[in-house]
């Protein structure tokens, strides 16, 4: 929209150049009031497209404790971090040593259990249970679930198989399962998140 | 349709160019509210008002929309689910305060827009179907309006929903059934607010185009103006762009400037308290009232207080739809060759009397029914009937109109000389 | 033709509403509506004078906190505050430390469910729980409350006209019943379990006097813990429960209000600019 060609066609402007030579300067005001309104109209914006973030309430719950107790050596549970499905696995003696004696050069996302885990903690396996190919849970943390070729865990969509270490060795997703931030407040409660 | 003088729409760009062979949108645009829109030159700011009516409309279906994607319309968390739109969703406070008062200011600029047409007579030849769209779009914004107004489910749109699909009880012999089937049930609960949110979120749209055919049929005659005098010449009118759309620019800086006092300072001013509350189907507020915007017509409800061959709950309804239903008879109710009221002296203090009259039905709508309320709120709810059904009919005929300029360029240069009569007329 | 329809049509109208109008008139002389206590004796709020009300109300967050602390020693006991998180205590300057004891320490726990037996039990707050509720629902709460639901509080202040006024009145309002109101209205009696308040809409509040000795609640802050000065406050507090976001609201006014006079101003210059030229 032409704002600044005020002067209509056909209509003669001349009488008043006597008070402004220039008109140009004087169509700065139109330029001044569509652009200042423009960036209203901008600010405005940021609210309608910031309402969609996450709200307070949603943010407030992403911390979880868990107790893992009750979690025997070769179980793991199922709980919820952030809605989303989260495994918190005990290693056994057996799955730690299989998991060491993977060459870490050999993995499509070269990670070692220990860069995986808490020091001093090896055992605890905390990881999110959502595939990294195309989000969803794999199977492995539930009682008698298929834990795939590796001993790990086995995503049934599309044959994602990750190894006791969460991570993945066969299959399309391209990384490791997720390991959250967490921390441990004593030897049986975990804070995530 | 336009004068012959409009300018045409020649595209410039390329891109434009090919996009006008393949879809003519720019050229509509161009000729609907662009240079190609010829207007009369003497407009004032009650002009405006359509365009922000306009703008209002689209404030309320965008925060409406976005509102949308956190609101629960189910009678368990509805309540609860506003409140933390109000204290969690980012900028929610925000968005509902702009939508809740965007709705009054959205009334707000009708109201005065179509005072603007009642005094002006846009209704009258050649505009009538302007008019009688119109009138559909203020129907189709009340029914937006209350239906917005139950989703919060506070007490105030319990009893709201209670009291308005109670109205449809009064009709004979079926007006149980119908309650009932507007409702889902046998009081307003789930059912309701269900259909009420997905009525609600339709509306708008079916107004918005109401609203083209409005402006479409606007567009056969063009703009009416102060004077009421048709547009002759080319002398007469200006292009929309610029000249007009710098004039809404004003009018729509001070409409947004008034908005943010109210949405800022005093949200809930035009509110109820009550609505506060969570609705509560086993007690009713002391007090009930609608929205303000709804306050002149609630006061003819209860103004039909006596049984004379029809109930008096039955007239109540009748005259309350009939006060709004009547203004689809206007442009015949009101014969006189004459447009603007400013050539109309005895039209003109009749329109006085109505808008004081129409005031003081707010105040009766909104006060307790005492005996000075409701004989204040009686005689008030006949001059409005009296009005438009007796007063301009027959004002239209015994009226001497007072002498009109020639032409909207001989009432312009007239008034910039301040000798005219037509100056007294147009700045009282 | 049409004249004609519209006045009849009109006069039918108007000789109704003057048959209603006589009614109305004739009723309004021979039965005059008696006058009632509350319409006699009922009070108008007295002004609590916040820092929060006003264009530039701001939340004074000692006295906020000050309020919740009679919030939580007094007023918990039968008012739930259902709509505020713990976390939002975060708000008026408790930190994240103090939020977390806040809730654990808070005498109400949360509903819960036992994950191993899957019974109703309940747990220690969390921050990002919601204030509990210290009946089970409605009905336990009339039953403990000689059959009055004690309301929640979460929005007290904007669910009633003047709400920071009416709760510091209501608060500081109990009196005994005037002798006038005895004398003029026998029947208006303050029936056994109902307490004399004029602030209350029908003057006889089930709520006894919550706040009633001087220094019933110890504040930290060492501020004289006066009736009216804890009424002050726990009016401060529920104002900010109602519209936690205030501040906010009022700085974007600010903003909003300055940008738009100057953008009036620039459209008012377009305007004349574009017009200069043009007759109207």
């Amino acid at each position: 929209m032409a704002i600044d060609t005020a002067v209509p066609p056909g209509e003669d402007p001349a009488p008043f150049q006597e008070e402004v030579s220039d008109p140009r300067r004087r169509d700065f005001i139109n330029i001044a009031a569509v652009a200042w309104i423009g960036v209203g109209a901008g600010v405005v914006v940021l609210p309608l497209v910031n309402q969609m973030n996450p709200s307070a309430d949603v943010l407030a719950q992403s911390t979880t404790e868990i107790d893992i107790s009750k979690i025997e050596p070769g179980q793991a549970i199922k709980t919820t971090f952030r809605k989303q499905p989260l495994f918190v696995r005990n290693l056994t003696p057996k799955e730690i040593s299989e998991a060491d004696a993977v060459a870490v050069s050999s993995l499509r996302d070269p990670q070692t259990l220990e860069e995986r885990t808490k020091t001093g903690k090896k055992n605890w396996l905390i990881t999110l249970g959502v595939c990294t190919h195309l989000g969803c849970v794999p199977l492995g943390a539930g009682e008698g679930e298929n834990k795939g070729p590796f001993g790990g865990y086995f995503c049934p969509c599309h044959g994602s198989a990750y190894d006791t270490a969460g991570r993945i060795r066969q299959g399309p997703a391209p990384r490791n399962l997720e390991v959250p931030q967490y921390t441990f407040n004593s030897d049986t409660v975990v804070t995530v998140g | 349709m336009s004068f012959p003088w409009a300018k045409h729409y020649e595209p410039k760009v390329p891109l434009m160019r090919w996009l006008d062979e393949k879809l003519p949108l720019p050229r509509l645009v161009y000729n609907a509210i662009g240079a190609g829109y010829p207007v009369p030159r003497n407009l004032n700011y009650f002009w405006n008002f359509g365009v922000l009516a306009g703008m209002a409309l689209v404030i309320q279906i965008v925060t409406g929309v976005v509102l949308a994607m956190h609101y629960a319309a189910n009678g368990g968390v509805a309540f609860g689910s506003v409140e933390s739109i109000m204290r969690d969703v980012n900028a929610g406070w925000f968005l509902r305060y702009a939508h809740a008062n965007g709705a009054s200011m959205f009334l707000a600029v009708v109201y005065i827009h179509i005072g603007r047409g009642l005094y002006y007579g846009s209704y009258k030849a050649p505009r009538e179907m302007v008019w009688l769209l119109g009138v559909v779009i203020f129907l189709l914004m009340m029914a937006t309006a209350f239906m917005g107004y139950v989703l919060p489910w506070g007490q105030m749109s319990f009893w709201g929903a209670q009291v308005i699909t109670g109205f449809f009880s009064a009709i004979p012999v079926v007006g149980d059934t119908v309650r009932i089937w507007l409702l889902g049930g046998f009081a307003p609960d789930n059912a309701a607010l269900n259909r009420f949110f997905s009525l609600h979120y339709l509306l708008p749209f079916v107004i918005a185009g109401v609203i083209i055919l409005h402006i479409w049929a606007l567009h056969i005659p063009g703009s009416s103006n102060p004077t009421g005098v048709e547009v002759k010449s080319e002398q007469d009118t200006v292009p929309f762009h610029p000249y007009y759309t710098a004039k809404d620019g004003v009018g729509v800086g001070v409409f947004l400037l008034v908005f943010a006092c109210l949405m800022f300072f005093a949200p809930n001013l035009l509110g109820h308290p009550d609505n506060y509350i969570e609705a509560n189907p086993l007690s009713t507020p002391a007090h009930i009232v609608p929205e303000w915007y709804f306050l002149p017509f609630y006061a003819i409800l209860k103004s039909f207080t006596a049984d004379f061959f029809l109930p008096a709950k039955l007239w109540g309804v009748l005259a309350m739809f009939g006060s709004i239903l009547l203004l689809f008879f206007l442009p015949w109710l009101d014969s006189s060759p004459v447009r603007s009221a400013n050539f109309r002296p005895k039209l003109r203090i009749f329109l006085g009397i109505l808008l004081l009259d129409v005031l003081l039905l707010g105040y009766v709508g909104g006060a307790e029914a005492n005996a000075r309320n409701v004989i204040l709120g009686q005689i008030a709810t006949a001059y409005y009937f009296a009005h438009f059904l007796i007063i301009l009919p027959w004002v239209a005929r015994s009226e001497r109109p007072r002498p009109m300029p020639n032409s909207i360029m001989e009432a312009v240069l007239n008034k910039q000389e301040g000798t005219s009569i037509t100056h007294s007329a147009a700045t009282a | 033709m049409v004249r004609a329809l519209s006045t009849l049509v009109g006069a039918v109208f108007v000789f109704v509403l003057g048959i209603a109008l006589w009614g109305t008139v004739s009723t309004a002389i021979t039965e005059p509506a008696p006058p009632t206590a509350e319409h006699e004796f009922h009070l108008s709020p007295r002004e609590a004078g916040l820092s929060s009300a006003g264009l530039f109300g701001k939340f004074d967050l000692r006295q906020v906190q000050r309020g919740f602390q009679v919030y939580q020693e007094v007023c918990s006991a039968c008012h739930s505050l259902k709509y505020v998180s713990f976390r939002d205590l975060k708000e008026i300057g408790y930190n994240d430390g103090q939020i977390k004891t806040i809730a654990t320490e808070w005498k109400i726990e949360q509903p819960s469910v036992n994950p191993e037996t899957g019974e109703a039990t309940t747990r220690k707050n969390l921050p990002s729980d919601r204030f509990p509720s210290p009946f089970a629902n409605d009905v336990a709460a009339r039953a403990a409350n000689n059959n009055a639901l004690p309301p929640d509080l979460s929005l007290m202040t904007k669910a009633r006209h003047d709400g920071q006024d009416y709760v510091y009145s209501l608060l500081t309002g109990y009196r005994p019943q005037p002798a006038a109101l005895l004398k003029h209205f026998p029947d208006a009696k303050t029936p056994a379990g109902l307490h004399y308040n004029p602030y209350f809409p029908n003057l006889n509040l089930a709520m006894p006097p919550p706040l009633t000795t001087e220094g019933q609640v110890q504040y930290q802050d060492g501020t004289k813990a006066s009736v009216d000065q804890m009424s002050k406050d726990v009016s401060a507090f529920l104002t900010w429960t109602a519209e936690p976001k205030l501040e906010a609201r009022h700085q974007a006014g600010f903003a909003s209000v300055i940008f738009l006079v100057i953008f009036v101003f620039l459209a008012w210059g377009a305007y004349k600019n574009v017009w200069r030229d043009q007759a109207h």
